[in-house]
């Protein structure tokens, strides 16, 4: 490439080792699945005539349709609950914490990495019929008989998956949280501003981009999240993902997994960029 | 400055949020080691008696250990590869500019946010189309894939930090391109290296859904511990096993920030290193 300077070859020859196998291991097995989904598979003959067939039973079928809006919602709910969670924390950990901010950021991140797996299982542990907390609340008269709500449904994926992506939800809006500022805040409030004003007019739109990362960051990966949903969502919490597992394993039939899979991350990745513009819109400038 | 920006929430109830916070975060890990150390067959309170016998049963199943084994051979070639890879790419990412720089970043950085199950699948289609086997070479690659962007983000503020000008007077001096890296470059990113190459041995180490996907007959640690998960039998030592895993990555991540902030304490961000863990 003439065209090129010096140093565009030289960023470009160092940078392609790192792409030649990010397009080599990530698009082309992405592209590969795309075309997988619009072939057809009977036993372990693949038919590789073009057809829709496999879309049009993803979007059709109820079962496939019922598991696709449980896992948006699902995930969208976790989503919010992850990062309203995680925004308090943060900003406790940028405006209060004085010194040892490292420390407070190095125990939270400690939960994460412990083994996904016993995470997982530890939650249905503590959320079972003879669970950590049904014990416990019936221990301290609390409750009469054990709750049943709280484990092998919806409400077991949220929490567990809300505890799983913590930390990805906290670094994001801290880091953004670091950034502002806080001669704007002395500033706003100089010019007489109470304190709910300045956390609306100033924190909380300088600190959107954090949040819009931290929403994406969870959002798209718990759509596809596999073990949570199969190990403490009993029938009504299996997701997409679980159905995906299916398709590829028991039922053999790769190319409906496929379209199941390419029409979630479709579906996500409209989803993540209207998030993305809309945080876009409502953050960023102080007003 | 307390006044200025604190007293949106108050300051003690914050205090009292995060102290909430944190014992959700830390309920099931605090349950592991209790479990590990219950002497009962059943996973369940009330505890009935301190024993160690889960552990010492980690002692004779063969089977954990090729896991552990398989485990360790793919961690360690995906943490060499991945932060190789992740050097190539935080290098040019921090020390030039090129065209379309921010979309092959972005592309490269994609399995950060990708959920597993898509990497897994889209690796299984194309290993099925070439007619490969898996393997713990297919284990890898996936991991690998996973692991760069960990490392890109570390390596990027080891690069971002350093002070080109010592490179320069490393040429100035006589020095080569391959000799200004091994003798100048490479001891001043070195605390991120370690840190890289941590990091990434401890996200492969506890990965599962691609080595799920991906493996062959040999089995990884993770994916033993799911076909333990079935028998109840099995749940006490897989505490403990568990126990175990976790005091190995706690103490990989406590070495992999001390080098961390060995890194930016290097490169004079002191702000960062000053508010270290001790």
């Amino acid at each position: 490439m003439p065209s090129l300077s010096q140093e565009s070859r030289r960023g470009l020859t160092l940078l392609s080792p790192t792409l030649i196998y990010a397009l080599v291991m990530l698009a082309a097995p992405l592209t590969m699945v795309v075309m997988f989904s619009f072939w057809t598979q009977d036993y372990l003959d693949l038919d590789k005539t073009f057809t829709f067939a496999n879309y049009r039973e993803a979007w059709t079928q109820p079962i496939f349709q019922v598991l696709m809006w449980r896992s948006l919602r699902i995930s969208l709910v976790v989503t919010t609950v992850t990062v309203i969670l995680a925004f308090p924390i943060a900003y406790y950990l940028s405006f209060h914490v004085k010194s040892r901010k490292a420390l407070w950021l190095f125990l939270i991140t400690v939960p994460f990495w412990t083994s996904y797996l016993l995470r997982v299982f530890l939650w249905k542990v503590i959320l079972g019929y003879n669970g950590v907390l049904n014990s416990s609340l019936m221990e301290l008269g609390i409750i009469e008989k054990p709750l049943t709500f709280i484990l092998y449904n919806a409400n077991a994926v949220v929490l567990t998956l809300a505890h799983a992506w913590a930390p990805f939800a906290i670094l994001p809006i801290f880091v953004a949280l670091e950034k502002i500022d806080r001669s704007l805040l002395e500033a706003a409030e100089d010019l007489g501003d109470g304190p709910l004003r300045r956390f609306f007019r100033i924190t909380l739109p300088l600190a959107m981009p954090g949040v819009v990362a931290s929403t994406l960051i969870v959002l798209i990966p718990t759509v596809g999240d596999y073990i949570t949903p199969k190990l403490v969502g009993g029938t009504d919490g299996l997701m997409v993902a679980n159905m995906i597992q299916i398709q590829f394993g028991k039922a053999n039939n790769a190319p409906l997994g496929a379209a199941l899979a390419v029409s979630s991350m479709v579906v996500v990745a409209a989803i993540s960029v209207g998030i993305y513009f809309a945080g876009k819109k409502f953050g960023g400038k102080v007003k | 400055m307390m006044r200025s920006v604190g007293n949106f929430i108050s300051s003690k109830w914050l205090v009292v949020y995060a102290v909430a916070y944190m014992l959700f975060l830390y309920a099931p890990v605090i349950l592991l080691p209790l479990f590990a150390f219950n002497d009962a067959t059943v996973v369940a309170f009330p505890l009935s008696g301190y024993t160690t016998k889960w552990f010492s049963l980690l002692w004779s199943t063969d089977a954990l250990h090729g896991a552990v084994r398989n485990s360790a051979i793919v961690a360690m070639t995906t943490a060499l590869i991945s932060t190789l890879l992740g050097a190539c790419a935080a290098r040019s990412a921090a020390n030039y500019s090129f065209p379309g720089k921010k979309g092959v970043m972005g592309f490269i950085m994609l399995p950060l946010v990708l959920p597993e199950i898509i990497v897994a699948v889209a690796l299984l289609v194309m290993l099925m189309q070439l007619g490969m086997s898996l393997s713990l070479w297919t284990v890898i690659a996936g991991h690998v894939l996973i692991c760069t962007p960990f490392s890109i983000a570390i390596l990027s503020s080891a690069f971002a930090g350093m002070e080109n000008s010592l490179e320069e007077a490393s040429f100035d001096l006589g020095e080569t391109r391959w000799g200004t890296f091994r003798r100048v470059t490479l001891p001043l990113i070195m605390p991120g290296v370690v840190s890289s190459l941590l990091i990434t041995f401890t996200i492969s180490l506890d990965e599962f859904i691609i080595a799920f996907f991906l493996t062959g007959t040999d089995v990884t640690l993770p994916v033993y511990i799911w076909s333990q998960l079935r028998f109840p039998s099995k749940l006490p030592s897989v505490m403990a096993l568990g126990t175990i895993l976790l005091i190995v990555s706690v103490v990989l991540l406590i070495i992999a920030e001390v080098f961390r902030q060995r890194a930016a304490r290097r490169q004079g961000m002191d702000a960062g290193a000053k508010q270290g863990l001790v």
